[in-house]
């Protein structure tokens, strides 16, 4: 064992190599755009130069006259597509606002023109050559711009259901012993995954394939079909490995229908690849915050009153709200809880998810508050915490099904020694630089959705696994290949997988951390299937019944003992008995609380999730706790962060290697979003400025010589049968309030506003 | 991008007489319409952004053999303009010597691209402007002259304080200029009529009511060597950055000293990040030599390094910043073991 496959503990599967590691490393992995077409024609967007305004003219002649240009498309000859709804109204879109259906211009860098060309260069070419002529207006840039409105979030997006809030928070405010009010600010940030935002469509007769980077091949092949009008059979989603998606690739986009109609009205497949700074504008991101908070208590540490109020800002037809107080309101024991979540439109592209959507921006203002309150009581950070540990989360009384927070804070802080921080502010120091220690916690809801898998198995072993699930880089494969092969007592080398393909059986949208819970769960019920045909073939049919019970349940989830069941199962005596040369099944599995639609809304590519806080009788959760190490260098005030430590629990850790590297990702971004990321606005105009990889700044290895992960042996068995919460999104939380609480213990600085930077620090 | 010729230029003359070629009418030499290409890292990358289109592009890297020596001598260093940013910054008698000449180069980009890169692209790299290298942004004044200054009331963050007009704020970017000016290097010039030698100090030109004009190399000419005299092994260069790698420099300093008996006997101070050109900081210098060295005597260097500067909305604290890394870098600098 290394640390990169650390030795599992409990309840931990082992740490088998990535399925895919071999193709990856030596680039046969093929990503959307490395897919053959034949004789394909090349597309190349133009966007707006503009936030907001009209088109007026384009002079297209310079850009017609590049060699090789085939077709222009702008509002004027663009096919017609029909309208998607919001995701979160029930559509698949994650913008309503489309692009080349009128000279109207809602967002900075919105698509309004297609070039099709024989090569990208000329289509690139003639791109260069488009000349366009806008009547602008002045658009309303972010929060405070003249002409942005505010209101409550409830009432405008559907998923948003209620301000959580408890007991009387005003009173208990009023009369609380130790009070704290302080407002925070993130920015707006881009995923920026490396695949960029490309497109392939191809048509055969009526039928449409398309590859792209999707999270969610399902909903892409469901949306695209609604706007161009066809059966949604018709249209096949293909992507075998996706470069990155942290939520940009979860909804649909406005290219993917327009590529796909322009593929059609030329009858050639097409090629598009967009750049890097285009990427800012026609996909999604994560759009700013702001954030009030008011925590009151006792003197002995005791939360008596808190009031969490947010402020996010979405595009003018869109409501998109991340609504991160369904965490904070619910994360410590406190009575009197008040929240408030709004929502201001402004002139921008419509964002949306971006790696654990609430809690980044959310618990950055909790924790970091929370870091305050502990230096007005004069108590260590951890011990705030500990008082103010949950057995029932405080809003609607339900207990979680399991919670190691306090368990994460006393590992973690034993492997980072916390012991060894000395707790006044600018106390500890090291030739030219400051230290500080700080820690947060973190957490992240676990969450399932409705999954169909199909599994088929020979006689030698060889199994073959079919779902329609997504590698973004999480290890997708590998972890449903090792739970086939486990459940099925079949070698891990005889297990073949095949997912990113929506001819396959659907799996959900592969966000809010559920794939790995749903996937499996769905696998593991069809391995279960295939074991019940082969036990009955071999098996007496009184005892039969008993060992149904025993492989295949929901609840409580039946543990892979149990799944192997007493005897071996004699996978070449059970064929030769039932004499047929393949056993095959399909099964659907939806978690405990799934909607009656479950299935037909699966297919139909709309997720019905079930989980965290929106479980009937619990509440379920992921939790760590994350402490940092930054120096401050009192002469260049720059800012590094030479240790994350990280403890983690997650119910069944599937893979400690893939599991690992999830979560060392995740620190490494949460340092990222606390120091380094932000997309700078030039808000006279409400246009990014900085939308390229050298001025966007994400860390290199430098900046991260040290990241420790620990991972925490935990059992839930009141979860899913896979008994797995999601991590991919729990790393990442907490550590920017960890950050500026260390800050503030190197400088005794109190930092409320993301990134910070040198010119912040004032020594 | 746009369609270009290529052409690979096997000898000076050829190089210079294609560079020439369409020279005449172009001013200045950054529009011209043929462009020599060494590394490629700063020239691709703008062609790709449609910031510059050449008609045509020289190669020159096949001059390499001619051009490339590193050549330190007993009393100076001849440095080949196209000789690899990453060679000269790992040549142990560069590390030795000229101390403020490696760093300036270890301390910039990416190892990747130090390894395409070369020391007369480099010197010629262009400002890293956002509103610059993004043609949709109309107004740009070294992009094209009068259309106005996008930064001025902008993003300006990463912009100059020193050196600035009401035309350009711009910054210029590298860092291993510093070096050069701060040491009183000589750029030797190849073009039309030979090879002529000028001070380095010459080469790059402040903004003020010309911005597009950025030096003052004409068309068909090429810098083929970087040439210094004397030894600098007190020499140190500090760079402050928002990442610890691959970044460039918030404020940087580039500082020579001559120390005898405590007595500074010469000071050289140079300022990267912060001005419009590589910035020499004379009055710094003056201030300098010939007392001893305390701290108080580094800021009132620095403070004089900085008595002109103009900060905007984003980069005000740039000036602050600044001096504190001149007076850190002169701590440095007396300090060294040497
Ligand atoms: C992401 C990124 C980060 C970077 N970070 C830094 C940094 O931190 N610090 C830093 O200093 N630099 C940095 N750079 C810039 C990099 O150092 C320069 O791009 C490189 O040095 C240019 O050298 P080149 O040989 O590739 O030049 P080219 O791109 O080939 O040429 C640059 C320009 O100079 C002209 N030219 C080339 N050679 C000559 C010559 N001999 N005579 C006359 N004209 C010539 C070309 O026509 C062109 O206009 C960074 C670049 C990138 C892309
Ligand atoms: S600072 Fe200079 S380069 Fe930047 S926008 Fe203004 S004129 Fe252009």
């Amino acid at each position: 064992m290394t640390a990169a496959a650390p030795e599992p503990k409990a309840n931990m599967g082992t740490p088998v190599p990535r399925y895919d590691a071999a193709a990856k490393v030596t680039g046969r992995a093929t990503y959307a755009a490395d897919m053959p077409l034949d004789n394909p024609a090349y597309a190349f967007l133009v966007t707006s130069a503009i936030a907001k305004g009209r088109i007026d003219r384009f002079d297209l002649d310079d850009a017609r006259r590049v060699r090789g240009v085939i077709e222009i498309v702008t509002h004027e000859n663009a096919p017609k597509l029909k309208e998607s709804k919001l995701f979160s109204n029930g559509g698949y879109a994650g913008t309503t606002i489309q692009p080349l259906k009128s000279v109207e211009i809602a967002h900075d860098g919105q698509i309004i023109a297609v070039i099709v060309a024989e090569s990208y260069e000329a289509a690139r070419e003639a791109a260069n050559r488009v000349k366009v002529s806008c009547t602008v207006s002045a658009p309303s840039a972010t929060f405070d711009s003249p002409g942005a409105t505010t209101a409550a979030a409830k009432g405008q997006n559907a998923q948003f259901k209620e301000d959580p809030k408890v007991g009387d928070f005003a009173k208990a405010f009023e009369e609380a012993e130790v009070k704290l009010t302080a407002a925070y600010d993130t920015p707006a940030q881009h995923h920026n995954p490396m695949e960029l935002f490309t497109t392939s469509c191809a048509w055969m007769g009526d039928n449409l394939v398309i590859y792209e980077g999707s999270q969610y091949v399902y909903g892409l092949k469901n949306g695209v079909a609604e706007q161009l009008g066809i059966d949604a059979d018709k249209v096949r989603v293909v992507n075998p490995y996706v470069g990155g998606g942290f939520g940009s690739r979860g909804s649909m986009t406005p290219r993917t229908a327009i590529i796909a109609a322009i593929a059609k009205r030329l009858n050639r497949p097409i090629k598009l690849v967009p750049t890097r700074d285009q990427g800012f504008t026609i996909t999604t991101y994560r759009a700013e915050t702001r954030h009030e908070i008011r925590l009151g208590a006792s003197r002995d540490g005791r939360l008596v009153a808190l009031r969490h109020a947010g402020f996010e800002v979405s595009s003018r037809p869109d409501a998109y709200c991340v609504g991160g107080t369904k965490t904070t309101t619910r994360l410590y024991a406190c009575p009197n809880v008040d929240s408030l979540v709004s929502i201001v439109r402004a002139d921008r592209n419509t964002p949306g998810f971006m790696r654990s959507p609430p809690e980044v921006p959310y618990l950055f203002a909790l924790e970091s508050a929370l870091d305050e309150l502990a230096v007005k009581l004069d108590m260590d950070p951890i011990e705030l915490r500990r008082i103010n540990d949950a057995t029932n989360e405080p809003i609607d009384g339900k207990p979680y099904t399991s919670r190691s927070l306090m368990a994460c804070f006393d590992e973690a802080a034993k492997a980072f020694g916390w012991s060894q921080r000395s707790p006044q502010p600018k106390s500890m120091s090291d030739g030219d630089w400051l230290i500080g220690y700080g820690c947060a916690a973190t957490c992240y809801p676990t969450q399932m959705a409705p999954c169909a898998a199909r599994v088929r198995l020979q006689r030698d072993g060889r199994t073959r696994v079919e779902i329609a699930g997504h590698e973004i880089g999480t290890g997708a494969y590998t972890i449903i290949a090792q739970t086939a092969a486990e459940r099925l007592g079949v070698p891990l080398e005889k297990v073949a997988v095949f997912i990113g393909d929506s001819d396959l059986p659907p799996a959900p949208v592969a966000g809010g951390s559920n794939s790995t819970a749903s996937t499996c769960s769905a696998v593991m019920m069809v391995c279960d299937q295939i074991r019940q045909r082969l036990l009955k073939a071999v098996m007496p049919s009184d005892s039969l019944a008993d060992k149904a019970k025993e492989t295949v349940g929901i609840s409580p989830a039946p543990s892979t003992q149990a799944a192997k069941s007493d005897r071996p199962l004699d996978i070449e005596k059970a064929f030769d008995a039932l004499g047929v040369g393949i056993v095959e099944e399909y099964g659907e599995w939806k978690p405990d609380g799934a909607p009656m639609d479950s299935f037909t809304a699966m297919h139909r590519g709309q997720p019905r999730f079930v989980g965290g806080h929106q479980m009937k009788d619990k509440i379920a959760y992921a939790f760590g706790a994350e402490f940092v190490e930054v120096r401050i260098n009192r002469f260049t005030h720059e800012i590094r962060c030479p240790r994350l430590v990280g403890a983690f629990a997650a119910g069944r850790i599937m893979n400690s290697r893939t599991a690992r590297s999830q979560l060392m990702g995740g620190l490494i971004w949460g340092m990222s979003s606390a120091l380094l990321e932000a997309t700078e606005i030039d808000e006279r105009y409400a246009r990014y400025v900085n939308d390229n990889l050298a001025d966007y700044l994400v860390p290199v290895n430098a900046d991260v010589p040290g990241v420790e992960v620990i991972m925490l042996s935990e059992q839930d068995d009141h979860i899913n049968p896979a008994g797995a919460k999601g991590l991919g999104e729990l790393g990442n939380v907490g550590t920017n309030a960890a950050i500026c609480n260390a800050i503030y213990h190197a400088t005794g600085q109190r930092i409320r506003r993301l990134p910070v930077r040198l010119e912040n620090i004032e020594v | 991008m746009r369609p270009f010729s290529y052409q690979r230029a096997t000898d000076p003359d050829m190089a210079v007489q294609a560079l020439g070629a369409a020279a005449a009418a172009n001013n200045p030499v950054t529009k011209a319409l043929v462009q020599p290409l060494a590394g490629g890292t700063t020239l691709i990358d703008l062609m790709k952004l449609d910031v510059m289109r050449p008609a045509a592009i020289v190669d020159i890297n096949p001059l390499a053999r001619g051009w490339s020596a590193i050549e330190p001598k007993s009393d100076g260093l001849r440095l080949g303009a196209l000789a690899k940013m990453s060679d000269v910054a790992a040549h142990a008698e560069i590390e030795r010597n000229y101390p403020v000449i490696a760093d300036s180069l270890k301390l910039a980009a990416s190892a990747q691209l130090r390894n395409m890169a070369t020391l007369g692209g480099n010197v010629m790299q262009r400002t890293r402007c956002s509103y610059f290298r993004d043609v949709s942004y109309e107004n740009c004044n070294k992009r094209s002259p009068g259309s106005g200054c996008a930064a001025m009331d902008g993003v300006n963050r990463m912009h100059a304080v020193l050196g600035v007009s009401d035309q350009c704020i711009a910054t210029y970017p590298g860092d291993f200029a510093q070096a050069l000016i701060a040491l009183d290097a000589m750029a030797e010039i190849t073009g039309k009529a030979g090879t002529r030698s000028m001070p380095f100090a010459q080469l790059h030109k402040a903004p003020g009511s010309t911005p597009d004009i950025e030096t003052t190399l004409q068309p068909g000419e090429l810098i083929s060597a970087f040439s210094i005299q004397g030894r600098w092994p007190r020499s140190v260069y500090l760079k402050a950055r928002d990442r610890q790698s691959y970044e460039f420099a918030l404020s940087s300093a580039a500082v020579a000293l001559d120390v005898q008996d405590g007595a500074i006997r010469d000071a050289r101070v140079a300022l990267g990040g912060v001005a419009t050109v590589p910035w020499r900081a004379r009055e710094a210098e003056a201030l300098l030599k010939g007392q001893e060295f305390d701290e108080a005597l580094a800021r009132r260097a620095a403070d004089a390094a900085f008595a002109e500067a103009k900060g905007r909305r984003h980069n005000s604290f740039k000036i602050a910043l600044g001096k504190r890394v001149v007076a850190r870098a002169l701590q440095q600098a007396v300090t060294m073991e040497i």
